[in-house]
C-alpha cells in the first residue's frame, strides 16, 4: 500500500516533533451547511486529522452528547451519501488534511460495500473507523477497504490484552486509536499515567502512530495526552460546543462555527505546546 | 440457497447462520464475548451444570409445562386439533425464565457480580430480576420510557424483586434503545458485569445459548406429543419478537420434514401501513446489536421504529437463526395485526379460560386461520409462551374500556 494522506501527516508530525490533534465532528450537525463550514475550518484552526462522524440511529458505543448530535443530523436529513458529498467539497480546497470516516457499519452495508468504497475513494476519503466491525469480521469490509487503498483504523481498548493485541494490529494501518477507558464516548477521562503505559505497550508491538481518545475535553487534557501519545482525539467536546451554540429551535446561532473553531484552536495550542 | 442435510448444525464457529449472525460489536466487548463463548462451551458439556439447570427447571420454574389439548377452540375452528404448550404456567408467567435461569448459572460460573438486562414487555426484565433475587446479585434493567408507561405492573414487579429499572430516553424509547443502553453499560462495566440478553439475538454466542436454554420447550413437546398422540405434530406455530420462544419450540423439529413450521411476526396496523414489527416481511438484511439479520430500516441503513400493540414483539429485528431459516425456506414466516391478535386474545380467554399474553395472541391469530384449512386428524402445537395478566390494561384501552 502506498503512503496515504494519513501516513504523510503522521510522518510530518514526527518530523515536527509534536503530537497531532484529531477532531471528531458529526457530519450534518446541526445542519448540512453549518457542518461543512465547521469541517472546512478545522485545518486552519490547527486540526491535523479530521474524523467525520456518520450519523446512525443506534450508536451503541456513544454517550449522550454524540447520540444527540447524530439524532440532530438525522433530523436535518443527513445520509451517508451526503456525508461523502461533504468530503468531495472539502477536497476541492484541501488536498492534504486526512479525513477518516467514523461510525457504524449498517449505513455502509445498506449503501453496498463495493459502491461505498468506490465512492469514498473518489470523494477523497482516507480511512475508516467502524466501531462494530471487530477483526473477527475482517472479510466483511476491512479487507476490501485495504485493497481499495484506504486505511483501516482499529480501536484498541483497556480490554485488549497481550493475547488480543495481534488480532487488533493485523490489517490496521494509518494509525491505531487507543480508547483510553472502558466505556462510551463522552465519559470521564483516563489517568495520563495509565495512558502512557498503554501507549508504550502498543508502541512496543507496532510501528503505527497511536492516537488516544475518549474523555479528552480541555486543552490541558489534550496536552497531557500529547506528551505521551502521537495524537489526541477530541469528539464529544466539539459536539457539545455545537449543542451550546443553538437557538431555542435547535438552529445554529451565528457564532456556532466560530465557537467550534475557537475550541479547535485552544486544543491545538494545548497539543502544540505540550512538548516544549 | 443450497439444500442442506440438517437445519440443526448452526451456527458455525464464527457464529454465522449462513450469511446471518456474527459478532458485530465494539472492540472493548470482543474479549468478553470470546470469554463468554468459552465459558458457555465448557458449561454445556459439564454434567454438573446440566444437572443444576434441570434442578432449577423442575423446582423453580415448574417444568415440564403441560401440553394441553384446547378442545373447545379446536371444535370452534373446525379443523386440525390445537394443542398449547403451556409455558405461560412457568414461574413469572412466560418462557423468558428458561433463559434467565441458564444465563444466571453461567454468570455465576464466570464469577460475575453484577447483572444487566434489557426488556420490552418487562417479562424478560422480571425473569432476570427474579433469578437475581434468588442468587443475590444486583440487577439493572434497561427499559424504554414508552414501554415503562405501557407495562407498569411489570416495572413495579421488577422493583419489588430488588432490581433497578433505568428508563431509556434515547431514540424511540423502546426495546431496541434499551438494548443499546444495556450494551453501553456493558462496555463501561466489562469486568464485573454479565449481560443477560432476553432473546435469541445479539452477538454470537447469544443466539445459540439462548436457543439451547429455550429448546427445552421443543424437547418436552416432542416427548409429550408422542405420549398424547403417538406421533409428531403436523404444524408448529409461535410468535416472533426476537424469536426466542419460537426457536425454542422449533429447533428440535427442524429436521422433521413432515412438521410444518410457522413463525408469526407482528403486523401492527398492517404491513402495508409501514407501522409494524415484521422484519422478515418488511425488512432487509442489515447489522444491528451485534448480528446480521433482517431489520426494519430505511434506504440509508437507519433503523426505523417498529410498531406492535405487544411490547414484547415491538422490535425492528429478529434473531439471526430465524433470518436463515426464512431464507432457507424451512420455516414459513407469516404475520398477524394488532386487531387480529386482540380478537384471538378474547377468543382464547372465553373459549379456554386462558388469558394469553398479547405476544402468543399473535400466534393464536394465525392458528385460527391455519386450523380450519387442515383435516381434523391433523395436529397443531402453538407455543402459549406467556400469560396475559400484564396486558389487561393495554387490552382494556384497545377495547375502549376504562378500568
Ligand atoms: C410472553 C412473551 N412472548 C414473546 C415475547 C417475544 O420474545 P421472543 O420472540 O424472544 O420469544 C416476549 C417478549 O417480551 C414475551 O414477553
Amino acid at each position: 500500500m502506498s503512503a496515504t494522506r494519513i501516513d504523510r501527516r503522521f510522518a510530518a508530525l514526527k518530523k515536527e516533533g509534536r503530537a497531532g490533534l484529531v477532531a471528531y465532528v458529526m457530519a450534518g450537525n446541526p445542519d448540512l451547511e453549518t457542518s461543512f463550514e465547521i469541517f472546512r475550518g478545522l485545518p486552519g484552526a490547527g486540526v491535523d486529522v479530521i474524523e467525520l462522524g456518520m450519523c446512525f440511529t443506534d450508536p451503541m458505543a456513544d454517550g449522550p452528547t454524540i447520540q444527540v448530535a447524530g439524532q440532530r443530523a438525522l433530523r436535518a436529513g443527513m445520509t451517508l451519501r451526503k456525508t461523502l458529498e461533504l468530503v468531495r467539497r472539502f477536497r476541492k480546497e484541501d488536498n492534504d488534511t486526512p479525513i477518516v470516516l467514523m461510525g457504524y457499519y449498517n449505513p455502509i452495508y445498506a449503501y453496498g460495500n463495493e459502491a461505498f468504497l468506490a465512492d469514498a475513494r473518489e470523494a477523497g476519503l482516507d480511512g475508516l473507523i467502524i466501531v462494530d466491525l471487530p477483526p473477527e469480521e475482517d472479510s466483511e469490509l476491512c479487507l476490501p477497504t485495504v485493497k481499495a487503498g484506504l486505511n483501516w483504523i482499529r480501536l484498541a481498548t483497556p480490554t485488549t490484552d497481550a493475547k488480543r493485541l495481534p488480532a487488533v494490529l493485523a490489517n490496521t494501518s494509518g494509525f491505531l486509536y487507543y480508547v483510553s477507558i472502558t466505556g462510551i464516548t463522552g465519559s470521564a477521562s483516563a489517568d495520563a499515567g495509565d495512558v502512557a503505559k498503554a501507549v508504550e505497550r502498543l508502541h512496543a508491538k507496532s510501528d503505527l502512530p497511536v492516537a488516544v481518545g475518549f474523555g479528552i475535553r480541555t486543552p490541558e487534557q489534550a496536552a497531557d495526552i500529547a506528551r505521551v501519545a502521537d495524537a489526541a482525539v477530541v469528539g464529544s467536546a466539539f459536539c457539545q460546543t455545537v449543542a451550546d451554540s443553538l437557538d431555542e429551535k435547535g438552529r445554529a446561532k451565528p457564532d456556532c462555527v466560530a465557537n467550534v473553531l475557537a475550541l479547535a484552536r485552544a486544543l491545538g495550542d494545548g497539543v502544540r505546546g505540550a512538548r516544549s | 440457497m443450497e439444500p442442506v442435510n440438517t437445519y440443526r448444525s448452526g451456527p458455525d464457529e464464527q457464529g454465522h447462520f449462513g450469511m446471518f449472525g456474527g459478532r458485530y460489536v465494539a472492540e472493548t466487548l470482543m474479549p468478553l464475548i470470546l470469554e463468554l463463548e468459552e465459558a458457555w462451551h465448557a458449561a454445556r458439556k459439564d454434567p454438573e451444570f446440566q444437572a443444576e439447570l434441570e434442578h432449577w427447571a423442575k423446582h423453580y420454574i415448574g417444568r415440564p409445562s403441560p401440553l394441553y389439548y384446547a378442545q373447545r377452540l379446536t371444535e370452534h375452528l373446525g379443523g386440525a386439533k390445537v394443542y398449547f404448550k403451556r409455558d405461560e404456567l412457568n414461574h413469572t408467567g412466560a418462557h423468558k425464565i428458561n433463559n434467565t435461569v441458564g444465563q444466571i448459572l453461567l454468570a455465576k460460573r464466570m464469577g460475575k457480580t453484577r447483572i444487566i438486562a434489557e426488556t420490552g414487555a418487562g417479562q424478560h426484565g422480571v425473569a432476570t430480576a427474579t433469578v437475581c433475587a434468588k442468587v443475590g446479585l444486583p440487577c439493572v434493567v434497561y427499559m424504554g420510557e414508552t414501554d415503562i408507561a405501557r407495562q407498569a405492573p411489570n416495572v413495579f414487579r421488577m422493583k419489588l424483586l430488588g432490581a433497578e429499572v433505568v428508563p431509556v430516553v434515547s431514540g424511540s424509547r423502546t426495546l431496541k434503545d434499551a438494548m443499546n443502553e444495556a450494551l453501553r453499560d456493558w462496555v463501561t462495566n466489562v469486568e464485573s458485569t454479565f449481560y443477560i440478553i432476553g432473546t435469541a439475538a445479539g452477538p454470537h454466542p447469544y443466539p445459540e445459548l439462548v436457543r439451547e436454554f429455550q429448546s427445552i420447550i421443543g424437547r418436552e413437546t416432542r416427548e409429550q406429543m408422542m405420549e398424547a398422540e403417538g406421533r409428531l405434530p403436523d404444524a408448529l406455530v409461535a410468535c416472533i419478537g426476537g424469536g426466542s420462544n419460537a426457536i425454542g419450540l422449533f429447533h428440535p423439529f427442524l429436521d422433521d420434514p413432515d412438521v410444518a413450521i410457522y413463525g408469526v411476526e407482528a403486523a401492527g396496523h398492517g404491513i402495508e401501513s409501514g407501522q409494524h414489527a415484521a422484519s422478515i416481511a418488511g425488512g432487509r438484511p442489515g447489522v444491528l446489536h451485534g448480528n446480521r439479520t433482517y431489520l426494519l430500516q430505511n434506504e440509508d441503513g437507519q433503523i426505523t421504529e417498529a410498531h406492535s400493540i405487544s411490547a414484547g414483539l415491538d422490535y425492528p429485528g429478529i434473531g439471526p437463526e430465524h433470518a436463515w431459516l426464512a431464507d432457507s425456506g424451512r420455516v414459513t414466516y407469516v404475520s398477524a395485526t394488532d386487531k387480529e391478535a386482540l380478537e384471538a386474545f378474547q377468543l382464547c380467554t372465553r373459549m379456554e379460560g386462558i388469558i394469553p399474553a398479547l405476544e402468543p395472541a399473535h400466534a393464536l391469530a394465525y392458528v385460527t386461520k391455519l386450523a380450519p384449512t387442515m383435516d381434523k386428524d391433523k395436529i397443531i402445537v402453538m407455543n402459549m409462551c406467556g400469560r396475559g395478566d400484564k396486558d389487561v390494561f393495554t387490552v382494556a384501552e384497545a377495547l375502549g374500556v376504562s378500568l
